[in-house]
């Protein structure tokens, strides 16, 4: 049963969530994955996400908040529907990873971790994401785009502003 | 989507099922999927474990995330009765900069993983296993939870695996962002719900893991050749590697070559063959000018020293690491200068901070480099990088310090010339990053 009886949540989220806390030998390890799935929904780890986070574990909101700092998805401001995430690491940026970086500053009118002014993209530069092998490579929200070429950016940029216009 | 890609001289163990749809269990079983725990279980509850065990010793399988740990004597440390459960937790946080395989893994043999996991179990008597992926493969640990949907479905996972009257259960993971958290003790944290910084060892986790319980930690690729060895025996897979290197290996192999790809090859194989060969060579007929052989840890290799063979003792022989398996090939262009201190750049933004030369060491280094690279370094900088980087080493709690240390030493150590070079004002190669992304972006 849920401790938390008025959630933020869809009802689909808070019954996964009443689920999950029950899985784990100790329930606390939920946090992570129910920050990041609460993001997924929110848009952001909103102060009603840590403390709803917060009663369902039984933590002070002061645990959330502190493993909330360590880990690099998590974030505590709204992003672009679309997050547009470049890798530049060292197999991108030998494949021309900063010059996909560049053409999607140019191209969005934005820098990193900025949102355009319709809300529909965010663009982030990121550590290495695991497609070296198909590099440049970048993720929108979850999706892996690679072989990219600042010509394909552009196909995949417009679809998805296609796909929000449907 | 990394494609998938093949080569003549690859030996094929992991890859078997690539490209054939093994993500849904009925190819799988069909490809001899779950062979392998019934044979373990058809050894008998007694003989069971140390079956498995020997079987793994004489494989000489080593762990594929880095370190290259004989996995059946890690196996062998945990105690066989014990008042807290035993775990088994498998690492997917794939962060090695240079390198995809686990990737492929999860995408293209999931039930390998879980088949692996639930073997390792019976090994060691555990009733739970946990598959971690790093929370950048959401749409990999959708397909690993599908997977493990069927098995539970099938009955090869849950109260009474395969008829056997014993329990195994799978619970997967996501992480959210972490290069540290795979690290096993950091992995362990981060998978109890707090932050990734790493545990004092011992206690090692074979005997006190996960929620304090024996814990087997191993590299999803370690745990997808698993059921492999099983079925085609501990010294037949051997017996495809070199001497104290059993078996093949996924290298993940990019930067500047024509067929950047997932290649098994098997262990020992030579690095010269694995870029002019398998690879296709260097990317558009330029010059080998270095060579990251195993994920951005692991220090350089000169254009000069690629006549290795692609295994731990030999990579370590030479001075460097075979690491994660992540290749990574620099062609003449490239400015070494430029290239270390994007790793080091890397290193500072992943740094957990819980270890004093680990946090201020990659601090300093990154400062310092920039200042070489931007032309302004002084003549004291390389010996400054060279003495931060040296007492980082064996001085913090888990190998991340050694991971920062060891690649800037190589690259200062194996180039220092061009070091020398650009503090004189002369710059090499064609530079990839401006002022702007020293500065600002991923690293800040």
């Amino acid at each position: 049963m849920s401790t938390v009886t008025k959630s933020i949540f869809t009802p689909e989220l808070a019954a996964y969530f009443d689920r999950l806390v029950t899985v784990y030998p100790l329930k606390r390890s939920a946090l992570i994955p129910m920050l990041l799935y609460s993001q997924d929904e929110v848009g952001y780890v909103s102060e009603a996400v840590i403390q709803e986070i917060a009663k369902r574990l039984d933590l002070f909101d002061l645990d959330v908040r502190s493993v909330l700092s360590y880990y690099s998805m998590l974030r505590t401001k709204p992003a672009g529907k679309y997050n547009v995430q470049v890798c530049t690491n060292i197999s991108c940026m030998l494949r021309g990873g900063y010059e996909i970086l560049d053409h999607c500053k140019r191209r969005l009118g934005i820098e990193h971790k900025q949102t355009t002014a319709d809300g529909m993209f965010s663009l982030e530069e990121v550590e290495c994401i695991g497609d070296c092998c198909s590099a440049p490579a970048m993720q929108v929200n979850y999706e892996f785009h690679d072989e990219l070429t600042p010509q394909k950016v552009d196909e995949i940029l417009d679809e998805y502003a296609a796909e929000d216009r449907k | 989507m990394p494609r998938l890609v093949s080569h003549p001289d690859e030996v094929i163990v992991l890859k078997r099922r690539f490209g054939q749809g093994a993500a849904k269990i009925d190819r799988y079983i069909a490809l001899d999927g779950y062979a392998a725990a019934q044979k373990a279980i058809a050894q008998g509850k007694d003989a069971m474990p140390g079956w498995i065990i020997d079987t793994m010793k004489a494989s000489g399988l080593r762990g594929r995330g880095g370190a290259g740990f004989p996995t059946g004597m890690k196996w062998s440390f945990v105690p066989k009765t014990s008042a807290k459960p035993k775990y088994v937790l498998v690492n997917g946080d794939e962060s090695e900069p240079g390198t995809c395989k686990d990737h492929m893994l999860f995408r293209e043999d999931p039930h390998a993983v879980i088949e692996g996991t639930i073997i390792a179990g019976l090994a060691i008597g555990a009733k739970t296993g946990f598959i971690y992926l790093r929370g950048e493969y959401r749409t990999l640990l959708n397909i690993m939870e599908h997977a493990v949907a069927d098995a539970y479905a099938r009955g090869f996972l849950g109260k009474n695996i395969f008829g056997s009257g014993l329990g195994f259960d799978i619970i997967t993971q996501t992480g959210a962002g972490a290069y540290e958290v795979g690290e096993e003790s950091a992995l362990m944290e981060s998978l109890e719900g707090k932050r990734g910084v790493p545990r004092i060892r011992p206690p090692f986790p074979a005997v006190v893991g996960l929620y304090g319980g024996p814990t087997i930690i191993n590299n999803a690729e370690t745990i997808a050749n698993v059921p492999h060895i099983l079925l085609m025996g501990g010294e037949a897979y051997c017996q495809l590697g070199s001497e104290r290197n059993g078996g093949t290996r996924l290298f993940s192999i990019s930067g500047h070559v024509e067929r950047p790809g997932v290649y098994e090859l098997p262990m020992g194989y030579p690095l010269r063959k694995a870029i002019y060969e398998v690879a296709g060579g260097i990317l558009g007929g330029k010059e080998l000018k270095a060579v990251v052989p195993g994920g951005a840890s692991c220090p350089v290799l000169r254009a000069d020293e690629i006549d290795i063979g692609l295994d731990f003792d030999q990579l370590a022989k030479c001075g460097s690491m075979l690491g994660s398996g992540g290749i990574v090939v620099l062609d003449e262009t490239v400015s070494i200068v430029e290239f270390a201190l994007r790793t080091i750049k890397f290193y500072q933004h992943e740094s957990c901070g819980w270890c004093i030369p680990c946090r201020e060491g990659t601090d300093w280094i990154k400062k310092t480099l920039t200042r070489v690279y931007e032309g302004g370094g002084a003549k004291k900088d390389i010996e400054t990088v060279q003495y931060v980087a040296e007492n980082m080493m064996g001085r913090t709690f888990c190998p991340f310090g050694d991971a920062a240390a060891m690649p800037t030493l190589g690259f200062v150590k194996k180039f220092r010339k061009e070091f020398e070079d650009y503090i004189e004002g002369k710059k090499a190669g064609t530079p990839l990053m401006t002022e702007e992304h020293i500065l600002v972006g991923a690293g800040h």
